[in-house]
């Protein structure tokens, strides 16, 4: 489903992804871990057309589409769709709203009614405060609600590949959990394929990976499946050093 | 289309409404403002002598005033080459049937029978200078309302007129107060009886369809104790090839307890001239909002002011501008606290693009005595690109002590990781900052009447179209 074939970036003229090559199928998920600057969240970016990362060599295919000739929305539309790390507040426009236009954008007829309906049932099964509904989507919102936002979009988009940036930083257990839970649900019901980027092997328990990658200096220093993560969970990134 | 159209086009001008309808007058006054021309305009409006003692009067105040420097570049006008008096060949019709064709057109285009279906209470239609059609619902009738043009108004309630007519914007107030009080002709006469509420909106449009025709619409609202009322005024003027000057008066008496809100929208061409005074006269417990909408024009300057008169009167103004290319929006608010625990509320908004230029002007002022007293002024800019620009005059004059003031300004441009953000859910980066834009000027688009709300997103989107690249 996903191929990226040696694949080296830059920003701003610092190489900083020297030639990844990796796969993942339908309804795989794929753990990406690495320690801090290993080009992970870079990675990420570059796969959802960021257009601060400047791709210098190699290939990225998505269901035989070449991504690189295309724009950010052309591959949200595709079924690509990221759950940021740090998803930025848009004034004066609400989930709703904003899903609406998604929605529509992708040429589908939606009644605003029952995407009204639809966002409120989710936002229930993700313990998600109603009147957040109604307020600027992530303005004044805590980390922990931002996440779950993130999370009711991908409930309703149902993407093919769902990108998870660092959602455990700033999580409590019960709401990593709760994520978690519902990122499995989606692989299981509609063979959703996930890359799971991850500093701690946390996530990982309540989200098992098929295949496990681990970056270091824009390089792969590792690969396998689930146990490279309970060998990191003893041992730390120092052994790859 | 014709090649005045085509001319305008020339100025990257997507106006959704841009249009020239025919339209036969009965009479248009020659170019150039004289005591003839007020004399002849008087008599055939058949006025009362002292009204016409105020037209010359105001004419020799106009005649020795300079034009404001301090705002927008005013150099452009050329008042020897504008017709200050036009008429068309019609009087007021009292249904929509007896409308000519032309002008239904006209008003089909901007939407009238709409808004008549959409239940509004009274429609009133200004055609250049005189209120052509107007239907006006039995219950403002059986309740005392009266909703009529202003020189409808004269005729019927004279002594109300004589009262209140200049007397929150004398006639030498400024150069263009004076210009209005001098040829006037048009706009509206509303008195709401002792607490009456009068429900649904009354509705105006203007509109100004000759080419270097002036309009000069003169609007006196009168809210007895206790009453409230909502007044919109839309504004849509088709293409002209000169510049046009569009120079209102409106006065409102906001009397003890009453509650009104004036809702505006302008879309001028983007020719015209908007030079508009409009001021509140706000008694105790009274509320006055301001609603405003600049979108169009050349140059708009326009500083609705509340004067809060009596104890715990509450001002408000709510705008939002736009400044495209050629544009200048210079506009803001002016809240003058005269009396103790008085309170008012600024939000002004202002994009700026494609050279385009946003200028918040505004002043609070609170005299000794005005004890109690607070004011808040929220000035937001959001300039689109580098060409652009906006500039920020607050001036506040305050004589109390125990008063509070605050006063908040944010410039903002549209972030990369926004639009990074939509896209990535699948909008095009168009659609994407027409979003954000909207976002931006949600807090007072929701402010305004919801046919308003839906053009000026729309406009948005036309405008928006193109520019990220």
């Amino acid at each position: 489903m996903l191929k990226i074939k040696n694949l080296l970036v830059k920003v701003e003229n610092k190489e900083i992804l020297k030639g990844i090559n990796l796969e993942i199928g339908k309804g795989e998920v794929m753990a990406l871990m690495g320690p801090n600057g290993s080009g992970k969240s870079s990675l990420a970016n570059t796969l959802i057309g960021n257009p601060i990362y400047e791709v210098t060599e190699g290939e990225i295919f998505f269901e035989g589409n070449n991504l690189l000739e295309m724009k950010p929305e052309e591959r949200a539309r595709l079924g690509i769709m990221m759950a940021f790390q740090y998803p930025t507040s848009i004034p004066g426009v609400t989930i709703r709203e904003m899903l609406l236009a998604v929605l529509r954008a992708k040429g589908l007829t939606v009644s605003a009614l029952d995407l009204k309906k639809q966002i409120a049932e989710e936002a229930e099964k993700l313990k998600v405060d109603p009147t957040l509904l109604n307020r600027n989507l992530n303005e004044g919102f805590s980390g922990g609600e931002k996440k779950k936002m993130e999370i009711l979009q991908m409930r309703v988009l149902k993407p093919k590949l769902l990108v998870l940036d660092e959602v455990d930083s700033g999580l409590d257990i019960d709401a990593l959990s709760l994520i978690a839970e519902n990122v499995s649900e989606m692989v299981k019901e509609i063979k959703m394929s996930v890359l799971v980027i991850t500093h701690y092997q946390r996530l990982l328990k309540y989200l098992v990976p098929d295949k496990v990658i681990v970056l270091k200096n824009g390089e792969v220093v590792d690969r396998g499946s689930k146990e490279v993560v309970d060998n990191l969970e003893k041992e730390g990134y120092k052994i790859y050093e | 289309m014709s090649k005045k159209t085509d001319q305008n086009k020339l100025q990257d001008t997507p106006y959704s409404l841009g249009h020239t309808d025919e339209v036969e007058y009965e009479y248009q006054s020659p170019t150039g403002l004289d005591e003839d021309l007020i004399r002849k305009m008087s008599a055939m409006k058949k006025e009362p002598e002292w009204m016409l003692d105020r037209r010359l009067k105001a004419l020799q105040i106009y005649e020795g005033m300079a034009m404001p420097t301090w705002g927008g570049d005013l150099s452009p006008i050329h008042g020897e080459e504008i017709h200050y008096y036009t008429r068309p060949k019609m009087d007021q019709a009292k249904s929509w049937d007896e409308v000519p064709d032309a002008i239904k057109k006209t008003f089909e285009k901007i939407g009238v029978p709409e808004a008549e279906r959409e239940m509004l209470a009274g429609v009133k239609g200004q055609y250049d200078s005189e209120v052509i059609y107007g239907s006006l619902k039995r219950n403002l009738a059986e309740k005392g309302i009266v909703f009529l043009s202003m020189d409808e108004g004269l005729k019927q309630y004279p002594e109300l007129v004589m009262e209140y007519f200049g007397k929150v914007v004398p006639i030498g107030d400024n150069k263009l107060a004076a210009l209005n009080s001098a040829v006037w002709s048009g706009g509206s006469f509303v008195y709401v009886p002792k607490n009456v509420d009068v429900g649904l909106p009354l509705q105006a449009y203007f509109r100004i369809n000759t080419e270097s025709a002036g309009q000069f619409e003169r609007t006196l609202i009168i809210a007895d104790e206790g009453s409230r009322v909502h007044y919109i005024e839309g504004c849509s003027a088709p293409s002209f090839s000169s510049a046009s000057l569009h120079s209102a008066v409106v006065e409102i008496f906001v009397k003890k307890g009453a509650r009104v809100r004036y809702s505006t929208v302008q879309n001028w061409f983007k020719n015209v001239y908007n030079l508009v005074t409009k001021r509140a006269w706000v008694e105790e417990n009274a509320e006055m909002k301001w609603v405003d909408g600049n979108l169009g024009s050349k140059l708009t300057m326009k500083y609705p002011s509340c004067i809060l008169a009596g104890r715990k009167a509450h001002g408000e103004l709510l705008s939002i501008a736009w400044a495209g290319a050629g544009q200048h929006q210079d506009t803001g608010a002016k809240m003058i606290h005269l009396a103790p625990e008085t309170t008012s509320l600024i939000v002004s908004k202002s994009v700026s693009k494609g050279g385009g230029r946003a200028t918040y002007r505004g002043m609070v002022q609170m005299v000794p005595g005005a004890y109690g007293s607070r004011s808040k002024v929220v000035c937001d800019a959001l300039i689109l690109d580098e060409l652009s620009r906006s500039d920020t005059y607050p001036t506040n004059k305050i004589m109390e002590n125990d008063v509070i003031l605050e006063h908040e300004a944010t410039v903002s441009r549209v972030s990369e990781e926004q639009l990074l953000y939509l896209q990535s859910r699948g909008i095009n980066a168009d659609e994407a900052s027409t979003m954000i834009v909207n976002g931006f000027m949600e807090p007072v688009v929701k402010e305004i009447p919801l046919e308003y709300a839906v053009e000026m997103n729309r406009l948005v989107g036309l405008e928006m179209v193109g520019s990220v690249g």
